[in-house]
């Protein structure tokens, strides 16, 4: 789950962007179901690649991309359910079912079930390039977007280069049982490593929603409050959302500011057990 | 259950050349050689498909436009339709035009969600199939005139147009598991690069950046990339990097500027197409290309039919008119083809008549009348 929300203090192109890109993260194209075809394979599916002028002893490689039933609903579910606890008010589905008319097929068609249960969340569909012209031209008219695993990455990697770049936009894995927080772009930033400029916004505003799911909402709000406050009262800004500060500078003004706002919780260290179950409307 | 054999086999430029003969050889060549093949006689027939939507009304523009300028060119028309399979001409008779003309203009055929017979395979797909149209260029270039939130856009991209994702081999193999292939080759992954290259020398390109997922898909795109570096290094002018496609997303809705030439496999030039197309202006201004070895389609780059606005007088022709252009200029009537495009930007740059997609009120009627008169002058 990636929430992309346009922050009036990061310039960008685009303002009153809220998106919440939902992305299911554990099969389609990613299912690591990979291998270099043999001679004998080639051949039968020579039957089915009209092409024919192949040779035997080229490369061919091909993948599985596994789309299940189960995993869908399951997806589906948890789009809807965000949805209606958050409240907004429309989800889209994005696909390529006139290509993958099987697999994509079946996701939609998992989605239409689970809209049905729905009735006051408007559900529509929308293919995966139609997608990113809108996203680039028009991003306001879009609310929640549910998706399979590789569209899922492309798409939130173009919301989060509309409202301020990989540094800024925080992400959460969410499973049965465990979960997991982490930035929204899944960039390791290797050309920038070690050299002090990296925009922690993105990891602090990720370990801000971990404190949430465990039940510490002050400390949550308190860190994203102080994250802000940085950027838009002091102007601390690292190089990639357009200033000349480091990342140390920016801790230190982060920390400072969280002094400022938490004198009446007071800092308590001790560890807290969860005070509720995972709660849908938690998702920030 | 089979077992795999895991080899790697280094492939050796120079002993692929030997084994193949002269006519593979010039058939892993990018552009096609037009002076010999196009006819003299005085007229060049055009195939022309007008597709679904608003292709037919647009048709009509550039018909309108050739008239203008007096192009010599005779349009063989054919209506193809998936929507309409009893009205459709077959596919063997479409193939047989192209290849029979050499060039063609095509419209947008819609895939709709269920075809006739279960087909998985879509029109498009069959047709670029059997014309073995593997590469799909579509340049982006900013237009003076439109407000635009990135200016100083000027980059192609390059999709390889018949494997990877859009192989249309999907099973569903239990009940509630749909597998779908993905297919890479070697002799496709090649043959696209070396198309980008080629492209890239003959318009002054400096850089070539290849698109691909190979962090995830390992070996798919890792084939991918290999022959991108394979091919690279014959062309030491240009320079090749690679990108993830994620992060290539991010890049072009950030900083734009600085992509020179993108080159993709399937799914992913689709996307990319489509989003760099939202960054100059949507589907109504980007033209693109189609090519095999014989034949080259022009159809506009970002392919949506625009099915709600037919016949309502309301879409932007500039996509198709810049195809005509690009089709002009294809068949070395340059002449024409600059006074058309020129025609074109004025227009758009006095910004009195503008269509509804690009933020004006006028018709398309109202921009085609504008057109022609800038042609008379």
């Amino acid at each position: 789950v990636i929430r992309c929300k346009s922050s009036p203090v990061v310039p960008t192109r685009h303002s009153d962007i809220d998106i919440l890109v939902i992305r299911e993260n554990t099969e389609g194209e990613y299912s690591s179901l990979e291998h270099e075809s043999v001679p004998g394979v080639v051949e039968s599916l020579k039957g089915e690649i009209s092409s024919g002028k192949y040779e035997l002893n080229f490369m061919l490689f091909t993948l599985f991309s596994v789309i299940t039933r189960a995993k869908s609903l399951k997806i589906a579910r948890f789009a809807f359910e965000i949805a209606k606890h958050a409240d907004r008010k429309k989800v889209t589905a994005v696909h390529k079912a006139n290509i993958m008319k099987l697999s994509d097929g079946l996701f939609i068609e998992c989605c239409r079930e689970i809209a049905a249960e729905y009735p006051d969340i408007k559900f529509d569909t929308m293919i995966v390039d139609n997608t990113c012209m809108q996203l680039v031209n028009r991003p306001t008219q879009f609310d929640v977007m549910v998706m399979p695993n590789l569209y899922g990455n492309i798409v939130s990697n173009v919301c989060a280069g509309l409202v301020g770049g990989s540094g800024f936009v925080a992400g959460s894995n969410y499973g049965d049982h465990f979960a997991v927080f982490e930035q929204g772009t899944r960039n390791t930033g290797l050309g920038i490593a070690g050299r002090n400029i990296a925009n922690p916004s993105g990891i602090l505003f990720a370990a801000a929603n971990m404190l949430k799911y465990l039940g510490l909402d002050q400390h949550c709000s308190a860190i994203k409050n102080a994250v802000l406050n940085t950027i838009q009262e002091h102007k601390i800004k690292t190089p990639d959302i357009g200033g000349t500060s480091t990342t140390t500078q920016f801790v230190e003004c982060v920390l400072n500011e969280i002094i400022k706002l938490t004198p009446s919780i007071g800092f308590n260290y001790e560890m807290q057990k969860a005070t509720h179950a995972f709660r849908f409307k938690d998702i920030d | 259950m089979t077992s795999i054999l895991f080899r790697r086999v280094q492939p050796n430029i120079i002993g692929t050349l030997l084994r193949k003969n002269v006519e593979q050889i010039r058939s892993l060549s990018s552009i096609p050689n037009t002076a010999e093949k196009i006819s003299e006689s005085h007229k060049y027939h055009v195939t022309v498909v007008p597709g679904d939507g608003v292709g037919p009304e647009l048709m009509l523009c550039v018909r309108e436009v050739f008239n203008a300028v007096g192009a010599p060119i005779e349009f063989d028309e054919l209506l193809a339709s998936e929507l309409m399979p009893g009205r459709s001409s077959s596919l063997a008779d479409i193939v047989a035009s192209f290849k029979r003309n050499r060039v063609g203009m095509k419209g947008i055929l819609t895939t709709p969600a269920i075809s006739e017979g279960g087909d998985l395979m879509s029109l498009n797909m069959k047709i670029r199939r059997a014309l073995d149209l593997y590469a799909n260029v579509v340049r982006i270039k900013t237009v003076p005139g439109l407000k635009l939130r990135h200016q100083n856009i000027d980059f192609i991209v390059i999709r390889e147009q018949t494997e990877g994702e859009y192989s249309a081999l999907e099973h569903e193999s239990v009940h509630g598991v749909v597998e779908s292939l993905k297919i890479t080759t070697y002799e496709n992954s090649r043959r696209i690069a070396k198309f980008a290259f080629d492209f890239a020398t003959k318009f002054n390109r400096k850089k070539i950046t290849a698109v691909h997922k190979a962090n995830i898909m390992k070996l798919g795109d890792g084939l991918f990339l290999e022959s991108c570096r394979e091919v690279a290094t014959l062309y030491p002018n240009i320079k090749l990097e690679t990108m993830i496609v994620d992060n290539t997303c991010m890049q072009l809705v950030s900083k734009p500027q600085q992509f020179d030439v993108l080159v993709a496999p399937n799914l992913y030039g689709n996307i990319v197409s489509n989003l760099a197309a939202g960054l100059v202006g949507g589907a109504g201004m980007v033209p693109g290309e189609s090519y095999s070895t014989d034949v080259a389609i022009f159809e506009p780059g970002a392919r949506h039919p625009f099915l709600t606005g037919a016949g309502r007088n309301i879409a932007n022709p500039t996509a198709m008119l810049l195809c005509g252009v690009n089709l002009l200029q294809y068949l070395h009537l340059d002449g024409m083809a600059q006074k058309i495009e020129n025609a074109i930007a004025t227009v758009i740059k006095q910004q009195k008549i503008k269509t509804r997609d690009i933020g004006g009120y006028a018709t398309q009627q109202d921009f085609l009348r504008s057109v022609l008169q800038q042609l008379e002058y």
